[in-house]
């Protein structure tokens, strides 16, 4: 059976849509439910690597399922840095699930149909918003991964669940409705269109004195980003289950953010009328700051999910500001983080989740000599900070090298600092974790000899992933040539 | 035969079936009737809806005395549309009464329950057909007075004093327009909108026409509740049984905007509001009602009050549209007034399934109950998002119009109003889902709690596809609105 491109476009998005209402339907039967999410997954692995593919090879078309107003309709097509992001989140779902099912029932957690409901619909809305043929359907589909994955982040249903539940939502819709919503009001006041067009669809319609706050109330307007003030609702989602955060708060969602500002740069503004017009000259400050801080509090947090979460803050911020020096090279490098910090953070989180399943520990300082406990875990931790830091012999390595060959095509010989100075400080809060953990003694006459490693599902995952890490340091080709085509437009 | 006579026929149904009612026995035939008469009244304002989709006008000669000397209906999209609104509303609504009013009304009321109902649709479709303003005034009177009565049948004693305070507000209103509308007579010896419109602009210098335009102003602020004259609604919304609420939430204030609408637009004529303060006036009131009642709403502990604040808060939005007086803007208007009965009848007819398995609808009594009616629960997370204008529902068609409109005026403070109030939605439609999502403080205190019945839930859900539908497909709202705005300012496109 051969499918049109178009359509497997609209399978990857309906597939896990069908998944949540058979989800809910087995509710009774777990082991069915689980089959199912198992099964889509790969379905829409398989779809997207095939879409893929296709795109190499043909050229194609955009479908358009009806008009919404006059002049804007929702509608998907295939562009190298959605293909991009689409295999990302596509592929790590199946990864996730295997994951998430030894998570699930290892923790025993509640309301488990509720949970892979929610998670199917958020990776359909990740999916759209990967293929997403203008600003209009992906607002749409950045608004309904936010909605989505509401419940995801107030699982626990505690009192601290519901408050993180509120700062979540709060900051999310609220600069989504307060400025991003603005922004494209704006821009479809002034320029006519919402298509995605490379180059952009401003210049010579919108006065470049307007340019830089436009941009600013896109670049704030997509919390999900989490540029600094804006970036509180990351740490407080971390009190969602792990895979969650694996998977959405490293992945689809945040991802979601920083690929809507690498969507809004190339496309909507185009980075020759950024760079002429100056848009982002103080934005970028924002950024660098957020960068720095964010690895300094990172430093401070003891809670390992939470210095996780700081750490993906910075991390994002390095594909903003990819995005915002918006030279070539800067935004190759952008678009190729979106996929090797995928990896590697969501090596992280497999591995924070397996010490809190096996270990029960979630403090950093408590996992003094665990890592004799637990070797595979923190093997994988240490490949995944490895790649995070971006040394050689991991994937991470391109992409910090091509953010800093941007900083210094454009002659910001601070930004280069910056980066700089956000490398070692990577290596200060990651690794002390890792060292600790293999090489100090247990605090306070704890004995590990308890502890086994997390079940098997988890360690294939985190397996799965940490190799993946290392592959793209020696075969990164097909990321680079989807993000070299996004950045040069060709 | 029937075709020709479909605009007064869509007035007069209703209005023939409630004495009808009224004099059946109590049971389920006077609700059985009401339906009947409230599926033609829709099916006929649909079929009304799409002769005039084309931009034509029917005008309808009661008894065939010629206008301006007899009463002339007279119908086109922008009309339809409201006439649509209300038939459809009272055709969900009714479905969905038979169990909540008898769960909440004593059976020996019933039929004059239905009379009531049937008394206060007549009065609002009359509203919306007319052409003729002193006719208006007597439908508004028939609305007004039916209304009242409902209103009063409330199960809480606090019902009474909700229906007096509207009572009294709502006669100074209809007494306010009665007012202008005696000036309007002196001044130009009609009553016909049509013919006014005409004889208007030679008078627009004559201190009488100011005088009655500012009666005419103040009495429908009091009618569409319009900050600060709104302090009547959210009593009588909180106190009235809920399918009242459903009904008049959805359909009243709507037909009081319309008729803001053709009397500024197509009565007096923008030009001439342009030179008095009324719109200023308007973009003011309208901004600050939408902040504080947005407010207000936060800070409600009963959820009917909560949405009946919210209520008013979005009659600003819809006021504001009018106020700027551009095409946008009434196209932002319209959208709005179809839209909001939508969500507003989603919203009210679920906290109605909740009054009806809980009993009340104080949100201290609604911990906890997202499990119990999940169903329930659902509705009110998708009309609250459709309320707050989260896209892919039809609340978001309308900020995007209404902010496209400011946009286009650059006016930047409405604007920031506008999305400020969202996020303000945001906080009193979150206050609603927390409470029904997390677990209760002890589930002794709900133990056996259902999810409530299909014949509550099929009208519930049909207003929440609606939502959604309205959302993505817009020929109907933004099409009928468009035209709605060629025909009110006819040289704006």
């Amino acid at each position: 059976m051969t499918f049109a491109t178009e359509q497997l476009i609209l399978i990857a998005i309906i597939l896990p849509l069908i998944a949540a209402v058979l989800i809910v339907l087995s509710d009774k039967h777990p082991n069915l439910r689980e089959t199912i999410t198992l099964v889509t997954a790969s379905l829409v692995a398989l779809t997207v690597i095939t879409l893929y593919q296709r795109s190499q090879s043909e050229s194609l078309s955009t479908i358009s399922l009806f008009e919404v107003i006059p002049g804007i309709s929702i509608s998907f097509n295939i562009e190298p840095l959605g293909m991009l992001f689409a295999l990302v989140s596509g592929s790590l779902w199946f990864v996730t699930s295997v994951y998430a099912i030894g998570y699930m029932r290892g923790h025993a957690e509640k309301n488990q149909t509720r949970f892979y409901a929610a998670f199917a619909i958020a990776i359909s809305a990740a999916l759209a918003a990967a293929f997403s043929a203008n600003m209009f359907t992906l607002f749409l589909c950045y608004e309904i991964l936010t909605v989505s994955t509401y419940p995801l982040v107030t699982h626990a249903g505690t009192a601290e669940a519901r408050r993180s539940g509120r700062v979540y939502l709060g900051i999310l819709l609220g600069t989504s409705i307060g400025f991003q919503l603005l922004a494209i009001l704006i821009t479809w006041s002034v320029a006519g269109t919402l298509e995605f067009k490379h180059g952009g669809i401003l210049e010579g319609k919108l006065d470049s004195a307007y340019a830089g706050i436009l941009y600013a109330l896109f670049i704030f307007g997509i919390g999900k980003a989490a540029v600094m003030p804006f970036h509180k609702w990351l740490p407080a989602a971390m009190v969602a289950p792990t895979p969650v955060s694996a998977l959405l708060h490293a992945v689809a969602v945040v991802k979601a953010g920083v690929f809507t500002v690498l969507k809004v740069t190339i496309y909507i503004f185009g980075s020759d009328f950024i760079l002429s017009s100056g848009a982002s000259d103080w934005l970028i400050w924002f950024v660098a700051v957020t960068i720095l801080l964010a690895s300094l509090i990172a430093m401070t947090k003891d809670n390992l999910k939470a210095r996780l979460a700081y750490s993906t803050i910075s991390q994002l911020s390095y594909i903003v500001l990819g995005a915002l020096i918006a030279t070539e090279m800067s935004l190759l490098g952008g678009s190729m983080h979106i996929v090797m910090h995928a990896f590697a953070k969501i090596t992280l989180f497999f591995t924070a989740g397996a010490i809190l399943v096996a270990a029960h520990k979630t403090e950093i300082s408590q996992m003094h000599g665990l890592g004799r406990a637990m070797p595979v875990t923190f093997t994988a931790f240490t490949i995944g900070s490895l790649s995070i830091i971006g040394l050689p012999l991991f994937g991470g390595m391109w992409s910090k090298w091509y953010l800093a060959l941007g900083t210094v095509q454009a002659e910001q010989w601070i930004l280069l600092a910056v980066l700089l100075i956000s490398t070692l400080l990577n290596i200060a809060y990651l690794l002390p974790v890792a060292i600790n953990a293999f090489f100090s003694k247990p605090t306070s006459g704890e004995e590990y000899s308890e502890v086994k490693e997390a079940p098997v599902t988890m360690l294939l995952a985190m397996g799965f992933t940490s190799l993946v890490c290392i592959i793209l340091f020696f075969y990164p080709d097909p990321f680079y040539n989807l993000a070299a085509q996004a950045a040069s437009g060709k | 035969m029937i075709e020709s006579h479909l605009s007064l026929l869509i007035v007069v149904l209703p209005l023939l079936t409630a004495p009808f009612v009224a004099v059946l026995p109590n049971g389920r035939l006077p609700w059985f009737i009401s339906m009947l008469a409230s599926w033609s009244v829709f099916l006929m304002a649909a079929i009304q809806l799409l002769n005039v989709s084309n931009g034509s006008v029917i005008s309808y000669e009661l008894g065939g005395w010629a206008p301006p000397w007899g009463i002339e209906y007279r119908i086109d999209s922008v009309n339809a549309l409201v006439t649509l609104i209300v038939a459809a509303i009272a055709a969900v609504t009714l479905p969905y009464a038979l169990k909540s009013v008898a769960d909440e009304i004593p059976s020996h009321q019933h039929s004059l329950f239905y009379a009531a109902f049937m008394l206060c649709l007549t009065g609002l479709l009359g509203i919306a057909q007319t052409g003729d303003i002193f006719n208006l005034f007597v439908f508004l009177e028939i609305s007004s007075l039916s209304s009242y009565a409902l209103i009063s049948l409330g199960r809480n004693r606090q019902a009474l004093t909700a229906s007096y305070q509207y009572l009294i507000m709502g006669t100074i209103g209809a007494t306010f327009f009665l007012i202008g509308v005696g000036l309007l007579y002196a001044m130009t010896g009609t009553l016909n909108m049509a013919d006014l419109a005409q004889r208007l602009p030679e008078l627009y210098n004559h201190r009488t026409i100011h005088t009655a335009f500012a009666f005419i102003m103040v009495g429908f602020a009091l009618k569409l509740a319009l900050f600060p004259l709104h302090l009547w609604l959210p009593n009588a919304y909180t106190y009235a049984p809920s399918v009242v609420t459903i009904f008049l939430a959805a359909t009243a204030t709507k037909v009081a905007v319309y008729v803001m609408l053709r009397v500024i637009f197509s009565v007096f004529g923008f030009s001439f509001i342009e030179n008095t303060p009324a719109n200023e006036l308007f973009l003011l009131l309208c901004v600050m009602g939408i902040v504080m009642m947005s407010f207000y709403a936060i800070y409600q502990k009963d959820c009917k009050r909560l949405l009946a604040y919210s209520s008013v808060a979005q009659i600003g939005y819809m006021m504001l549209g009018i106020s700027f007086g551009t095409a946008l803007g009434i196209t932002a208007t319209m959208v709005h007034l179809f839209n909001h009965a939508l969500m507003k009848g989603a919203l009210f007819m679920a906290i109605g399934a909740i009054i009806y398995r809980v009993g009340s609808s104080r949100l201290e009594h609604m911990q906890g109950l997202g499990k119990h009616m999940p169903w329930t629960f659902m509705a009110i997370v998708i009309g609250g998002l459709s309320l707050i204008g989260v896209p892919g529902t039809a609340g978001f068609i309308s900020k995007w119009y209404l902010v496209q409109a400011a946009i286009e005026q650059q006016h930047w403070l409405v604007v920031a109003v506008i999305l400020f109030g969202s996020l303000l939605a945001v906080i009193y439609v979150w206050k609603l889902v927390e409470v029904m999502y997390f677990k209760p403080a002890n589930e002794a205190a709900i133990p056996s709690v259902k999810e409530a019945p299909a014949l509550l839930l099929i009208p519930t859900w049909i207003l929440v596809i609606a939502n959604i539908y309205f959302g993505f497909a817009t020929e109907v709202t933004v099409g009928t609105a468009e035209q709605a705005a060629k025909l009110l300012l006819p040289g704006a496109h």
